[in-house]
């Protein structure tokens, strides 16, 4: 899998740092999907495996007081904007340590200390909400920016359509990053949009537009920092159209009739994490120890954080009242 | 001693101020919604003179685009503003329904707490105009079947502006329900203090003390049954009326404290009878009190129709003071 050579690429220490968003993505999600299929765990899942390098390339450019918004598939994206393992591990399992006390699970991560506010289950609403937070940057005079993510299934609600043409009307500082995996939920992109590159649809708005490709870290790294810069300098919003590919389909269980064999196969074969890692090998960027060293920090991470979810209490029972209002109302 | 001349002024102009004194108050409130800036100042003038004396990125005209006016409200209440968004009229509410019950209403829930959405959400509501189906709706009922969401609707001027400054000032998301007919008819004008004078969300009043019966209800049917309330004087039957002004949270201790003097309720709204707030309110006055009770609780409401056109249909649509009138006759039967 090409990552792009240029001239103008990434410093060794940012390309290391997106191969490491990368791996503990990855290495999360395999974990959570051996422990699902051993029946060590239950919980509902929607794999991000593909789709790293997304998450990873605009993740580097953001301070921890931007915000990013994302959708149920969001594991990826949480982890980049540095959601910590522990607490993610043990709201997805739902326990009263995880990030939301185990209320929200995974399709409601939220952790703003790190900057990520918002994951919705719900397709497409993350838009106008992601308007929201770049309207407050707007108003306190701040240079902070939004990175709202969603599919390419997304693009044909109608949140989609007045958010984004309401950043524009408002020169909102806020990246919307539509990952483009060429699947909404069990239907391929071909059936249900009018448009080859979700990207078109920018011009609708009045609004730049790139398609990138997703799956080359340094191509992503370089469209989103030419969107959050211009986002930070008020020059308002851009549509990133990132194409990738689902390894694992919808969700966890998914049979995956409708993705034909060979095309999955094909994208597997291309994996752009281990890609990466290559790439970052043959130019010098990084050491096979040092990369090494990276990856066992990851798993030890990965092992501990699993540890203190799984020795996690559940929430207690009054949980179930508090939080609906600042005090209780039944 | 000052003594200060009743300042008897109409719902518009009280919201108006309400919104005024929030701005003036705090730099975290702002508006926004479809024509609330000037030269128009919104639809039915509510903001007008507004975004002059506070700018127009304070009062901010939006695309006809609810669901992106919602969320954009959700996203900066999240981030520490305290917006206040306009939905003209509240049968709109349908096309951003999902992000006031999936987001305004469960983002603290699911959150477990961390972020939480500090709005209100002012919209018009009621029949009366011969707006039709899609312009005269009463639809309280689905946002109190929300949890997270409370909900406001006044019934005078003076609860609605300080009805209005505790919303916005409420640490949780609002719909405040404002009865279309009642925003400019000098009719429902009243006495309106000057300044931050707040009414507290989950207070009855007490708008009249009887003996015989309560009457429950909330918004412009307040004032029918206080009509009824009279007529029904004359004849000897003391009604004591009860206005919730807010039903989440929901007074109930007022309710059940009155018609436990009374043994009688009937409880009225515009708004379609089927699982309409009434069948709640009914429900909860008959578990709590079922055996003290003289009669059943009786439910005035809005026919089980869409709101039709015709000036006579329309009015056959909405409760009258006459059906106040039979439905307290009928619980001394």
């Amino acid at each position: 899998m090409a990552t792009t050579n240029r001239p103008d690429s990434p410093d060794r220490e940012t390309l290391v740092q997106m191969y490491e968003i990368q791996n503990k993505i990855k290495t999360t999600d395999e974990r959570f999907r051996s422990m699902l299929t051993s029946g060590q765990i239950q919980l509902i899942y929607y794999s991000p495996r593909g789709q790293e390098c997304i998450s990873a390339g605009y993740a580097v450019h953001l301070r921890p007081d931007d915000y990013v918004v994302t959708i149920y598939r969001g594991l990826h994206d949480h982890l980049a904007k540095g959601v910590p393992m522990r607490e993610l591990w043990a709201e997805f399992l739902g326990r009263s340590t995880g990030t939301c006390k185990g209320k929200g699970g995974p399709m409601h991560i939220t952790h703003p200390d790190s900057g990520l506010v918002v994951t919705t289950g719900i397709v497409g609403s993350g838009i106008p909400i992601a308007n929201g937070f770049g309207l407050a940057a707007q108003l306190a005079g701040t240079d902070q920016v939004t990175v709202v993510n969603f599919g390419d299934g997304a693009s044909n609600i109608g949140a989609f359509h007045e958010g984004m043409n309401m950043a524009a009307v408002w020169k909102l500082p806020v990246i919307f990053v539509c990952q483009n995996n060429l699947y909404g939920e069990h239907t391929p992109m071909s059936m249900s949009t009018g448009v080859e590159y979700i990207s078109e649809r920018g011009a609708a708005y009045g609004m730049p537009a790139v398609t990138v490709n997703g799956n080359d870290p340094v191509a992503m790294w370089h469209a989103a920092g030419e969107a959050i810069a211009r986002a930070r300098a008020g020059e308002g919003p851009t549509l990133i159209e990132a194409r990738t590919y689902r390894f694992y389909g919808h969700l966890m269980g998914d049979a995956m009739e409708y993705m034909p064999k060979e095309e999955r196969k094909a994208a597997m074969a291309a994996d752009p994490v281990p890609a990466f890692r290559a790439w970052l090998l043959e130019n010098g960027h990084a050491t096979e120890a040092q990369l090494a060293e990276i990856e066992d920090k990851i798993v030890a991470m990965v092992d501990d954080a699993v540890e203190f979810a799984m020795n996690s209490p559940e929430p207690s029972l009054d949980e179930l009242y508090t939080d609906v209002y600042e005090e209780i109302i039944k | 001693m000052t003594t200060t001349e009743p300042r008897i002024i109409p719902m518009g102009l009280a919201l108006n101020e309400a919104m005024d004194i929030a701005m003036g108050l705090d730099e975290k409130v702002f508006l926004l919604g479809e024509d609330i800036a000037e030269p128009s100042g919104g639809v039915y003038k509510i903001t007008k003179g507004l975004s002059t004396k506070y700018g127009t990125h304070r009062v901010r005209k939006t695309p006809i685009s609810e669901a992106a006016i919602i969320g954009a409200a959700v996203g900066a209440a999240i981030a520490g503003y305290k917006p206040v968004a306009e939905i003209m009229i509240m049968d709109f509410i349908a096309v951003c329904l999902d992000q006031i019950t999936n987001h305004a209403a469960k983002i603290r829930y699911m959150s477990g707490g961390q972020t939480t959405v500090p709005m209100v959400i002012r919209t018009s509501a009621g029949a009366g105009r011969q707006f039709g189906a899609q312009h005269s709706e009463m639809l309280e009922a689905w946002a109190v079947h929300t949890p997270g969401l409370k909900v406001v609707v006044p019934s005078n001027p003076a609860d609605a502006k300080g009805l209005l400054i505790s919303s916005i000032f409420d640490p949780d998301p609002v719909l405040f329900v404002e009865p279309m007919l009642m925003y400019w008819d000098p009719q429902y004008a009243c006495d309106v203090p000057v300044g931050d004078n707040r009414i507290p969300l989950g207070k009855a009043n007490i708008v009249r003390e009887g003996k015989d019966v309560t009457v429950i209800s909330y918004g412009k049917q307040v004032h029918d049954a206080v009509k009824a309330a009279e007529i029904l004087a004359g004849e000897g039957v003391s009604v004591e009326v009860i206005d919730l002004r807010t039903l989440v949270p929901l007074d109930e201790a007022t309710v059940l404290a009155s018609v436990s003097k009374t043994k009688r309720a009937v409880v009225v709204h515009e708004a379609v009878t089927r699982c309409g707030f009434g069948a709640e309110l009914s429900s909860r006055i008959h578990e709590e009190l079922f055996g003290t009770l003289a009669a059943p609780v009786a439910r005035v409401g809005g026919q089980n129709t869409p709101v039709p056109y015709a000036k006579n249909l329309e009015t056959a649509f909405v409760p009258q003071v006459a059906d106040i009138v039979t439905a307290i006759k009928s619980l001394n039967k």
